[in-house]
């Protein structure tokens, strides 16, 4: 019996790395916010450069609350989907077609600190994920992570579940 | 007085750069109350291979929405900010419908506005989103 030699590092990356991409594609209004994902292993972080018409209050100046929502919201989606399609990268596989990205039942955002006119930083934990729905808690923070600028809890439905 | 602070929030919703980046329309503003409309954009969309809204775009109408409502209240102070807001998501916005929101600020203490929300595409009796919210009066800037 020979065991199978592992991929090469670069092709394991360049698989992820572009499913990713495909599924950044896929939300047109995540590149209207223009957010970005940075992917360590299976943990994403996202990002929200700084721009002016994501301000509410052009005066104090601060970051719209709804935009910080919208932040958070694609923040979840994204995150719960590639929950759903890492464990086909650690089984070595491809990924064909991405699943259907889960539907937002109801989200809950607590606005913690005042958004400043800086990058906006995100990271999502997926809380319960069943088969039907899933929970999932998502931090915003700008230059420090431990003074968060807003959290959410979300509640999703998963699609396409055989 | 009360259509000074009507006037008030007219002007700073009207000047808000992310309700304008969302193409957000003021259609009444009033004691309490306010209506905005979002019309239908594809930089919107939330998935691509259904044409649907995104939630956070949603989102982002109902906070200004209900900030509107909270401003114009004549109990409101000079401002407010979002404490927390939820929104609960019953059906997917019908693509190229525009979307309604009318919120109320149905109480005002010391120092925090309760307002609800609703939104509608204009194609159901049943609202695409309902929204709960907590804003913080601020009376002094």
């Amino acid at each position: 019996m020979t065991r199978r030699s592992p991929e090469p590092v670069d092709v394991v990356k360049t698989r992820r790395d572009s499913a990713l991409l495909a599924l950044k594609a896929r939300v047109p209004y995540a590149e209207y916010l223009g957010v970005s994902f940075e992917r360590r292993g299976d943990e994403l972080t996202t990002t929200m450069p700084f721009r002016a018409d994501l301000l509410g209050n052009p005066i104090l100046p601060a970051l719209h609350g709804g935009a910080i929502a919208a932040f958070l919201e694609v923040t979840a989606q994204v995150a719960l989907s590639w929950s759903v399609i890492w464990p086909i990268f650690e089984q070595e596989g491809a990924i064909e077609t991405l699943p259907a990205l889960p539907k937002t039942i109801d989200i809950t955002v607590d606005y913690l600190r005042s958004g400043l006119p800086r990058d906006t930083y995100a990271r999502a934990k997926v809380t319960r994920a069943g088969r039907r729905f899933a929970s999932v808690q998502v931090e915003a923070w700008q230059d420090n992570h431990a003074r968060p600028i807003a959290m959410a809890t979300g509640h999703f439905l998963m699609q396409n579940n055989g | 007085m009360t259509q000074n602070i009507i006037d008030n929030a007219r002007q700073f919703i009207l000047a808000l750069p992310h309700a304008k980046a969302l193409g957000l329309v003021l259609d009444d503003i009033g004691a309490g109350k306010a209506q905005i409309s979002m019309p239908y954009s594809t930089a919107l969309i939330g998935d691509l291979e259904t044409g649907v809204i995104h939630g956070g775009a949603v989102s982002a109408m109902m906070d200004t929405c209900c900030g509107a409502a909270v401003m114009s209240h004549p109990k409101a102070g000079l401002a407010t900010a979002t404490i927390d807001l939820r929104i609960d998501y019953m059906r997917a916005a019908v693509p190229k419908a525009t979307i309604t929101a009318t919120a109320q600020c149905y109480h005002v203490s010391s120092s925090v506005a309760f307002v609800r929300a609703t939104a509608t595409d204009g194609t159901s009796d049943t609202p695409v989103a309902t929204a709960t919210g907590t804003f913080a009066v601020e009376r002094t800037i």
